[in-house]
C-alpha cells in the first residue's frame, strides 16, 4: 500500500501527486518507472515514469495525463488514500554522462519523464538545452522547473499561444544544422509521432539520439513479452532492455500500431490517434 | 469426442463398488487387474467451453476406492522411483482401499507439500504412471492406476473437512530467510524453513501469490481457492509476505542479506522469458506470447468483461503455435475468450506432444483443432498492421535425432495460408534474466539457467536457488522437489 501524500492539477488532464514509497526513493535512478493498480482485484496495470523523488518525504512524484480508464481513476484518487498496487523502480536507468552539449525535447507529458533525465544531464557538467512543444499554452507543465535547469529553454505551443509557434522539430532542426549549436546527443520523450520525427530530423546530422518508449505493459520484469518493439534488426523487451532505445534504430511504425491493439475496446484511443494524424500532417505540410 | 456423464459414471461405480468390496471371498490380484479404469468426471464439454469452473471435477469416494483396488501393491513399486519426490504410492493407495482417507493423506504429506496440485498438473503419464505394473500389464500407460487422480481426491477430501492444521513451527532461532518468488519452489522452501523456526519473508513481483499457478495455469485447470488455501496454511505458520517487490530492481539480492540482514536467501524466480519464432510478422497486432495472454486472462482475469479494466483481445480464429500445456491452456482460454475457431499448430504429431495427455483430450472435446505436422513459416498483416492469416509449412517425419525423436522435415512447397486474427505463441520461456543481470555475482549456464551444486548452492554463498530458474522451463513437482532440497541445504547451513 502507498499512500497519496499531495495531489495536484497541472493542466486541464494532467495531475501530479507524491505517493510514499520509501524503498522506490532508495533504489530509483533517472529515467525508471513504477507499475501502479488502482484496484488489486480487477485493475489493470499501467506504468508510470518516476518525474522526482524526495528522500525526506520517502515520497516518489508521478505527474500523468488522464487518457483511458486506469488515469481517469487515479486521478479520483485523493490525498490520504492509499494505491493498493505499486511497483518498481523498473527499467534501466538513462545513461548519463558528460556528452557535452544535449538537447532534450519534452513533447506534452512528455516533459514529465524528461524532467529528472535533464536534471542529471546537467549534474553530469552538460550545456542543456530543452525545448517543450505542447498543443497550446494550457497544456504547458513543469516549465518552471525545466526553467530552472537548462542553460536554454525553447518553447513551442501547435496554435502560437505560447512561445514559437510549430512543431519542436523546427527548433531541433535548427540547432543541428549550426555546428555552433549541433548537439552531442539529444533525448527526446513525448507521443511515439512526436519521437519519430524527431528521431528522423537528427538523422541526415548524425546526432545520437534517445528515445523513451511508451509501450503497453503488463507485468514490467520481462515475463510477458507485450512491451517489445523492434529496434534495429533486434526485438527489444521495452520493460527490461529499455524504456530508452536508440531512436535511428526504433521501428516506430511498429510500435504505434501495438499500442493501438486495443483500439475500439478502449474508445479512448480514437482521441490519440488523431492527435497522432494530426501530428503527421503538420509535418507534411511544413515539408 | 464426447466425455460419460456423471450420472453414467455413478451408474456403472455403484456396480463395480458392490462387487469389490461387499464379496465373501477375498479379491484375487487377476480380479483387481480386471476392474476397469475410473473415468474422471468431467463438467459437459459444451457448457465448459464458456466458463472458467474447473473441467475434471474429481472422483467420488466410491471411484477413489475402486480405482485403489487397481493397484496390486507391488513389491518393488516402479512408480515410486518415478516420482520425483517419492511419494509412498502403494501406501497411500492401501489407505483409500482401506477407506482411510486421512492415513493416505498422511502418506502423501511426508513427502510432498502440494499433492492438491500435483494431483492435478502432475504429466503423471511420464512419471508415476509411466512404469506402473497395473498400466504394463494391459502394455497401455493410460490405464495404468491413476495415481494422480487418488493424490488429489485425498487432499481434495482434506481441504474438505477443513481439518487440516499448519505444521508446527520450532522456537524461533533469530535467523532471517528470505524468498524470491512466490511458485511451487518458493512456497515449498518457506513451508520448509520456516518448520525450522527461522523467520521467513517472501518476496513477488506480482500482487498475487503463486507464480505460474496463478497467471499461468487457468483456473479450469486448477482453481485459485486451491493456491489460496496453500498460502494461508504459510501465513499461519508465521511467514510473511512482500507483494508487489522486484528483487534485483526494489532492492539488489545481495541487499536483502549486507542491508536487511537475511542471513539467507532462495531464489525461485522461474522462467518467464517468452520465446518467439523469429518469423516475419511477429510483431503485428494480435501476435501474443502465451504468458502475456494467459496473464491477462487469469492474473488480470480478463474474462470478467464486466469487472476487469485489462482489455482482452476479442478474436474469432486463433492459432496457438505449441505442443506443451502452456499451448493447451492458451487454446482453451481462447475459446472460453469467446473464439470460434481455434487451433494448435505443431510440428511433430500427436504422439511427440509434450502436454499432458488429459489436457489434449480436454481440448479436443472442447473443439479445439489440431494441426500436425504444420509450422508457421510468416504471419500476415493488414493496413492497419493487424494480423490477417498465417503462412504455415507442411512437415514430415524423418529419422530419430538425438533425442530420440523423430525430426520433422519441411515439405518444401508445401505452403498453405491459415485465415486468423490472433497468433499465440507457446513454444516456451527461457530463465528470467532480471535477477542474475542485476547480480553479477551469480554464475549461470549459456542458456541463463543459475548454476547451482548438488545442494542447491548458487556461486554465492548463502544464496540458493531452484526451481524453473535452474532447470529451464520444467514441472510444479520438479520445482518443489527442488525447493525441498534446498530448504534442506538452508537449514543446514543455519546451524
Ligand atoms: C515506461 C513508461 C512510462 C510512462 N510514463 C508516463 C508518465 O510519466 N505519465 C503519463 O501520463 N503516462 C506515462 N506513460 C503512459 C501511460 O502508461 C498510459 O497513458 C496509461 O497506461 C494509460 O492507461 P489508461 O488505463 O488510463 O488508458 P487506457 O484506457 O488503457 O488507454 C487509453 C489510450 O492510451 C493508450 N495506452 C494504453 N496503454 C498505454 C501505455 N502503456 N502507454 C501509452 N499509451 C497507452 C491506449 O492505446 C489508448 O489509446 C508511460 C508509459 C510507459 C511504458
Ligand atoms: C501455461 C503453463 C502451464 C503449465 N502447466 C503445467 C502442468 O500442467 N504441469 C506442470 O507440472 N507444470 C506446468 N507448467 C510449468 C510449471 O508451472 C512451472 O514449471 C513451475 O511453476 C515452476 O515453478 P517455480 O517456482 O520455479 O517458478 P514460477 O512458478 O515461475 O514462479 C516464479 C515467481 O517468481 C516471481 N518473480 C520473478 N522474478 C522475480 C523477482 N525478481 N522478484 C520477485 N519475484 C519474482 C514471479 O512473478 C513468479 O511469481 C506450466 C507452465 C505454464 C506457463
Ligand atoms: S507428485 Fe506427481 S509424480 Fe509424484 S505421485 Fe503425485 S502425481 Fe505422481
Ligand atoms: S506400480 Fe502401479 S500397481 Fe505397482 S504399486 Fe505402483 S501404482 Fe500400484
Ligand atoms: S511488460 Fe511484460 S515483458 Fe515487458
Amino acid at each position: 500500500m502507498a499512500k497519496i501524500l499531495h495531489k495536484e492539477k497541472l493542466s486541464a488532464d494532467v495531475y501530479l501527486m507524491r505517493v510514499h514509497a520509501p524503498l522506490i526513493v532508495e533504489e530509483r535512478k533517472a529515467g525508471q518507472f513504477i507499475i501502479l493498480q488502482t484496484d488489486e482485484e480487477f485493475g489493470e496495470r499501467i506504468p508510470l515514469t518516476i518525474a522526482d523523488a524526495n528522500e525526506d518525504e520517502g515520497s516518489i512524484t508521478l505527474i500523468f495525463q488522464v487518457v483511458g480508464k486506469t488515469t481517469t481513476e487515479l486521478s479520483q484518487f485523493n490525498v490520504g488514500d492509499d494505491l493498493p498496487v505499486l511497483v518498481g523502480p523498473l527499467g534501466k536507468p538513462t545513461h548519463i554522462e558528460n556528452f557535452g552539449k544535449v538537447v532534450c525535447v519534452g513533447g506534452g507529458i512528455g516533459v514529465a519523464p524528461l524532467h529528472p533525465i535533464a536534471q542529471a544531464l546537467r549534474a553530469a557538467g552538460n550545456e542543456v538545452t530543452t525545448i517543450i512543444g505542447a498543443r497550446n499554452k494550457e497544456l504547458i507543465i513543469l516549465e518552471d522547473e525545466m526553467r530552472a535547469i537548462a542553460d536554454n529553454l525553447i518553447i513551442c505551443t501547435d496554435d502560437g499561444s505560447f512561445g514559437r509557434k510549430g512543431l519542436v522539430t523546427a527548433p531541433l532542426k535548427e540547432l543541428c544544422e549550426n555546428e555552433a549549436t549541433k548537439p552531442d546527443m539529444v533525448i527526446a520523450i513525448g507521443p511515439p509521432i512526436m519521437m519519430k520525427f524527431c528521431s528522423l530530423t537528427t538523422k541526415p546530422y548524425g546526432v545520437f539520439t534517445q528515445v523513451s518508449l511508451n509501450t503497453i505493459m503488463v507485468d514490467g520484469t520481462g515475463m510477458c513479452g507485450g512491451c517489445r518493439v523492434n529496434v534495429g534488426s533486434d526485438v527489444k523487451f521495452v520493460c527490461v532492455d529499455g524504456p530508452e532505445f536508440d531512436g535511428h534504430l526504433v521501428n516506430f511504425d511498429n510500435m504505434m500500431a501495438r499500442l493501438s491493439s486495443y483500439k475500439g475496446i478502449e474508445t479512448e484511443s480514437l482521441h490519440k490517434c488523431n492527435v497522432d494524424k494530426e501530428f503527421e500532417a503538420k509535418v507534411e505540410e511544413k515539408k | 469426442m464426447s466425455h460419460p456423464s456423471q450420472a453414467e459414471i455413478n451408474e456403472q461405480v455403484k456396480i463395480l463398488f458392490d462387487e469389490i468390496f461387499n464379496r465373501e471371498t477375498p479379491i484375487t490380484k487377476k480380479q483387481q487387474l480386471a476392474i476397469p479404469p475410473q473415468m474422471m468426471p468431467a463438467q459437459d464439454e459444451n457448457i465448459r467451453r464458456h466458463n472458467l469452473d474447473e473441467v475434471a471435477v474429481g472422483y467420488s469416494a466410491e471411484q477413489a476406492r475402486v480405482e485403489a483396488m487397481r493397484c496390486i501393491q507391488c513389491a518393488k513399486p516402479a512408480c515410486i522411483a518415478d516420482c520425483p519426490v517419492e511419494i509412498n504410492i502403494p501406501g497411500f493407495i492401501k489407505h483409500i482401499a482401506d477407506n482411510d482417507f486421512q492415513s493416505a493423506i498422511d502418506v502423501i504429506k511426508e513427502t510432498s507439500l502440494l499433492p492438491s496440485i500435483c494431483g492435478r498438473v502432475c504429466p503423471q503419464e511420464t512419471q508415476c504412471q509411466l512404469h506402473c505394473a497395473t498400466g504394463k500389464f494391459y502394455k497401455d500407460v493410460d490405464k495404468a492406476v491413476a495415481i494422480g487422480r487418488l493424490e488429489r481426491f485425498v487432499a481434495d477430501w482434506e481441504r474438505e473437512q477443513g481439518t487440516i492444521t499448519p505444521p508446527e513451527a520450532k522456537p524461533e532461532t533469530g535467523k532471517k530467510v528470505a524468498i524470491v518468488g512466490s511458485g511451487p519452489a518458493g512456497l515449498v522452501v518457506a513451508a520448509d524453513v520456516r518448520r525450522e523456526g527461522h523467520d521467513v519473508t517472501l518476496f513477488e513481483a506480482f500482487h498475487k501469490l503463486g507464480g505460474v499457478m496463478r497467471y499461468g495455469i487457468p483456473e479450469f485447470r486448477l482453481p485459485n481457492t486451491i493456491i489460496d488455501q496453500e498460502v494461508s496454511t504459510l501465513t499461519k505458520m508465521g511467514v510473511k509476505f512482500q507483494k508487489n517487490y522486484v528483487v534485483g530492481r526494489t532492492r539488489k539480492l545481495l541487499d536483502l542479506m549486507k542491508k536487511d540482514g537475511f542471513d539467507s536467501v532462495f531464489i525461485g524466480t522461474g522462467a518467464g522469458l517468452p520465446m518467439f519464432m523469429g518469423i516475419e510478422g511477429e510483431n503485428l497486432v494480435g501476435v501474443f506470447s502465451a504468458n502475456e495472454y494467459l496473464t491477462r486472462a487469469n492474473l488480470m482475469k480478463a474474462y470478467d468483461e464486466e469487472n476487469s479494466a485489462t482489455p482482452f483481445y476479442h478474436s474469432k480464429n486463433v492459432a496457438v503455435l505449441g505442443g506443451g500445456n502452456v499451448a493447451m491452456d492458451s487454446a482453451r482460454m481462447a475459446l472460453r475468450l469467446g473464439a470460434e475457431n481455434v487451433y494448435v499448430v505443431y510440428r511433430r504429431t500427436e504422439k511427440e506432444m509434450p502436454a499432458r495427455v488429459e489436457e489434449v483430450e480436454h481440448a479436443k472435446e472442447e473443439g479445439v483443432q489440431f494441426l500436425f505436422l504444420q509450422n508457421a513459416k510468416s504471419i500476415k498483416g493488414n493496413d492497419n498492421s493487424r494480423v490477417s492469416g498465417m503462412e504455415c509449412l507442411r512437415y514430415e517425419l524423418g529419422e530419430p535425432d538425438a533425442s530420440g525423436r523423430r525430426r520433422p522435415i519441411v515439405i518444401e512447397g508445401s505452403e498453405f495460408m491459415l485465415d486468423l486474427d490472433t497468433v499465440i505463441v507457446a513454444i516456451g520461456n527461457g530463465s528470467n534474466p532480471l535477477v542474475s543481470q542485476t547480480t553479477p555475482e551469480l554464475d549461470v549456464n549459456k542458456w541463463g539457467n543459475l548454476i547451482v551444486d548438488e545442494k542447491m548452492k548458487t556461486s554465492v554463498d548463502g544464496v540458493y536457488a531452484g526451481g524453473d530458474i535452474v532447470l529451464g522451463a520444467a514441472t510444479v513437482i520438479l520445482a518443489m522437489g527442488e525447493g525441498r532440497k534446498a530448504a534442506a541445504a538452508i537449514n543446514e547451513h543455519l546451524t
